[in-house]
């Protein structure tokens, strides 16, 4: 992989008695869109708010290529920040906002010009220079709070929710213009969301926390089709989520029905739990699958339907472009490749999150 | 029934406001009357409007009146602005008793006020005088200016603030540039407010002005019983007048600017 | 981050000081003068004192009259609130007009003002006798000082009563209608209950001010009317007797504390509401 840019060393942080972060532990390369996803209240806030300076950790360090940064102010940081809400300054038009950190750093006249320009033409707001910041639209202040971070070349670009506050569809263009601005700025994005489309479509990696601690890091694939615990697995993406047996490597049981898969190594009888994608789950004619069920409900989702099947008391979700009727006895197969099996969480703090989550 | 209740709703408003004004109209009509006598009309005069600016006893009054609003209300102004900035910092228990204290002057009659300064100054025996009011003045000054401030710098975005830093601006730099300029109008009013109170006071003022200071409130209280001199009613117009004019004015200058704002 | 917090603790280093020195130790001083003699010695005379007949009859007239300026105020500014957030174009400067500028005009001079209109040869009696009728005996009476006190104290009923209907979500009140209340039931079951706490502060921003007026009562009383103020302000001015002066504030800010106490109860209980 690239250069280590930051190195987040075991941090741990707490508010009032409450752990926030607990013993954090992150590497973040240079040129990476990481993604922090997780739900509210899961620390990934926080860690932005470290790695901009605006909080200090309790314990544990930030490296800054190789340097520690821990007790540097903000204002001395090579990182700038997006915020939520876009926190512009309405008193001042939309290039005295760009403006703001180029003065701050005695540039000159024409390259301050040359900037804002430029910054505006990547930003796609041309000619927006002396428009006032509160009479823009969602959209546009917030690219004026990224055109505002950019301007001062930062290292590594810090993005606190910044479409949070969008309507879907402006939600979903944005995404691909934050893709296209980080290809031509070759720059760090480290991005706090939870919103995991968001994280699937724009991240070379994703972060999954909860409650302070990482649970899964990877690229959007491998979170998606391997998630590591029910958390994640749940987190990511619509799942049924099941208690199952692993009988022996290759082997899985799902309320005694046996079912093929590919993982290997979790021993033999122990209790696990197993992920199927809905759209893993292929809905056959009655007496050609491994399970036979009855369908209770379905909805129409646009690109398709999600049905509901009743199985022996447990509900089954699948997603299939062609509907079923309620009512109608179904069988169900699955891929063995499509079983992911995973841990039972070890302590009740995983236990917990899983029931809350 | 609708046309009604909406012509109710406009004859009552326009009643309270006669009643508001009634008096201060009546007060400047009597700065045109020739007779010094209140009760009749001796005919329309400038007269007063002239020998005001000879009377050196009211023109003292009046420069103490200012003097004291405007220093009271400038260094309420600071000291309140620099409170509101420790007291949302701070935590909530001892929030809660900085801001119980900031209302005593507000909730306390100021009979009271006035008399606990007397007491104050007695003790320490300080002489009384110009400088004994405007401690009183900032005194029960700061409270309006904290009160007026403190809502806005608490509802201030505080990643405005942060922005600032992130960007490179140093604490104080950030402050004046991201901070100020939002709680600015929330400052002017508070200030406003001040020094309007502090030109309208006159209890606690008689209580801690002793002999020979008099401000405005002071003097025309001195004189009630003898009758107020007409050059009183003619400088109380002028102000009064001058302070309407102003008020309409900025209303005009900021009613156009954001008209061209939108 | 954290130097931040430390300069911003020293910002607030002077107005603590300053609030000690001239909020809390003169206050300290009106007790102590309050509960001693002139020598010194400890004593309740000066508070007990209030039961002298002059002095409670004072208290008592201070009582009646700022209780029913505060009802008039009340009466008065409700209905104008509610007709000014109706409005709904109702501007600042329009509240300004109404409530900050009469302020310009010194309060003395406008309160004198009324000696004009209410006296035997004044505006009301002029009018009267020109139209045949007989003047009316108006100045130096209870209702005059009653009119003194609603003049000069009706900003303070407005202010926070206006604020309270402002704020209420008009979709609340639409909600009341869809619920078929009607328009009596959501004033009295939606609208008055939810203003509450700005009329609750209303009522404590007169009442004070009003019961401890001394202003009022020597300018349009003709000093026939004495009021518990006036007493205080001559223990003081004239007398020079801080220590009973001092025992009469005590016995009014008892019932400033139960003011306090009342405004701070129904704040308390509207944030458990709230939350």
């Amino acid at each position: 992989m690239k250069n280590e840019l930051i190195h987040l060393n075991h941090i741990s942080k707490s508010y009032g008695g409450k752990a926030v972060l607990d013993d954090l532990d992150l590497v973040i390369h240079e040129n990476e869109f990481v993604t922090l996803l997780g739900p509210s209240g899961c620390g990934k806030t926080t860690t932005l708010r470290i790695l901009a300076g605006f909080e200090t950790p309790d314990n544990g360090s930030v490296i800054f290529e190789g340097k520690d940064i821990t007790n540097l102010p903000p204002n001395k940081r090579q990182l700038n920040t997006v915020f939520q809400n876009y926190a512009l300054f309405t008193h001042m038009d939309v290039a005295s906002n760009i403006a703001f950190g180029l003065k701050i750093k005695k540039k000159d006249k024409s390259y301050i010009e040359d900037k804002i320009h430029y910054a505006l033409k990547l930003v796609g707001l041309e000619g927006f220079e002396r428009r006032s910041v509160r009479n823009l639209s969602g959209g546009q202040q917030q690219r004026v709070a990224i055109a505002r971070a950019i301007v001062n070349e930062p290292r590594v670009l810090l993005l606190d929710e910044p479409l949070g506050a969008l309507d879907l569809k402006l939600r979903q263009d944005m995404q691909y213009e934050l893709i296209r601005m980080k290809n031509e700025l070759s720059i760090t994005f480290i991005y706090v969301t939870h919103d995991q489309q968001e994280a699937l479509t724009m991240s070379d990696t994703i972060v999954v926390m909860n409650q302070g601690y990482i649970q899964q890091m990877g690229t959007p694939e491998s979170i998606y089709n391997e998630p590591e615990n029910a958390f994640v697995a749940d987190f990511i993406g619509d799942s049924n989520l099941f208690p199952g047996i692993f009988i022996k490597d290759e082997l899985v049981t799902i309320d005694d029905v046996p079912f093929p898969c590919t993982d290997t190594g979790f021993g033999t009888n122990r209790p696990v739990d197993i992920v199927i994608r809905p759209e893993d789950v292929k809905l056959v004619k009655k007496g050609e699958g491994t399970v036979s069920g009855v369908v209770t409900d379905v909805i129409f989702k646009g690109v398709h339907y999600e049905m509901c099947v009743d199985v022996k008391g447990r509900e089954w979700v699948a997603h299939s472009t062609r509907p079923r009727q309620v009512d109608e006895e179904v069988d169900i197969n699955v891929h063995p490749y499509n079983i992911q099996v995973m841990n039972k969480p070890e302590s009740e703090d995983e236990e917990a999150v899983r029931e809350n989550g | 029934m609708k046309i009604r209740y909406k012509g109710i709703k406009r004859v009552y408003i326009g009643l309270i406001f006669i009643f508001m004004y009634a008096p201060i109209a009546l007060l400047i009509i009597q700065s045109f009357n020739k007779s010094k006598s209140r009760g009749r009309w001796g005919g329309f005069t400038f007269e007063w409007y002239g020998s005001l600016f000879t009377d050196a006893s009211i023109i003292e009054a009046f420069t103490n009146t200012i003097l004291l609003a405007l220093l009271s209300s400038v260094i309420s102004v600071i000291l309140g602005t620099m409170a509101c900035i420790c007291i949302s910092k701070m935590k909530k228990k001892a929030r809660n008793i900085m801001m119980g204290i900031t209302n005593i002057p507000m909730l306390n009659a100021d009979i009271v006020t006035g008399v606990s300064f007397m007491l104050l100054f007695l003790t320490l025996r300080i002489q009384f005088g110009f400088g004994t009011i405007l401690l009183a003045h900032i005194t029960f000054n700061i409270p309006y200016v904290i009160l007026s401030v403190m809502p806005s710098y608490r509802d201030l975005n505080p990643h405005i603030y942060e922005a600032a830093l992130d960007l490179g601006a140093s604490p104080v730099y950030a402050f004046i540039k991201t901070v100020l300029p939002e709680i600015m109008p929330a400052i002017l009013s508070g200030g406003l407010m001040a020094f309007t109170m502090s030109i309208d006071d006159f209890i606690i003022t008689h209580f801690t002005a002793g002999a020979g200071v008099h401000t405005l409130s002071t003097k025309i209280y001195s004189e009630v019983k003898l009758g107020i001199k007409p050059e009183m009613y003619a400088l109380s117009a002028m102000i009064f007048i001058t302070v309407l004019i102003l008020l309409i004015l900025v209303n005009r200058v900021q009613g156009s600017a954001r008209k061209e704002d939108a | 981050m954290v130097k931040t917090k430390r300069i911003a603790g020293f910002l607030g280093l002077p107005y603590i000081f300053w609030a000690a020195a001239f909020i809390v130790i003169p206050l300290i001083m009106v007790v102590w003068y309050g509960l001693t003699d002139e020598n010194g010695g400890f004593t309740f005379a000066n508070v007990a004192a209030i039961a002298n007949p002059a002095h409670s009859k004072a208290l008592f007239m201070a009582l009646l009259l700022s209780f029913i300026a505060t009802i008039v105020c009340l009466l008065l500014a409700y209905p104008l609130c509610m007709f000014l957030v109706e409005a709904q174009k109702t501007s600042n400067s329009f509240l300004t007009m109404l409530l900050i500028v009469p302020m310009w005009m010194n309060f003395l001079l406008r309160t004198y003002a009324w000696q004009s209109i209410l006296e035997k040869t004044g505006i009301i009696n002029t009018f009267l006798t020109s139209i045949g009728l007989q003047p009316l005996r108006l100045i130096n009476t209870n209702g005059a000082i009653i009119l003194g006190m609603v003049y000069n104290f009706l900003p303070f009923m407005i202010l926070p009563i206006y604020n309270a209907l402002d704020d209420i979500d008009k979709n609340v009140i639409n909600a009341a209608r869809d619920l078929g209340a009607s328009s009596r039931q959501t004033l009295t079951k939606v609208i008055f209950p939810l203003s509450l706490p700005g009329v609750i502060s209303g009522i404590t921003m007169v009442f004070i001010p009003a019961l401890t007026t001394f202003v009022v009562s020597s300018l349009l009383g003709g000093g026939k009317i004495l009021l518990i103020g006036n007493v205080i302000e001559q223990e003081f001015m004239v007398a020079y007797d801080w220590n009973l002066g001092s025992g009469l504030s005590l016995v009014l800010l008892i019932f400033i504390v139960i003011n306090v106490i009342v405004s701070v109860l129904t704040e308390r209980s509207e944030e458990d509401y709230a939350s």
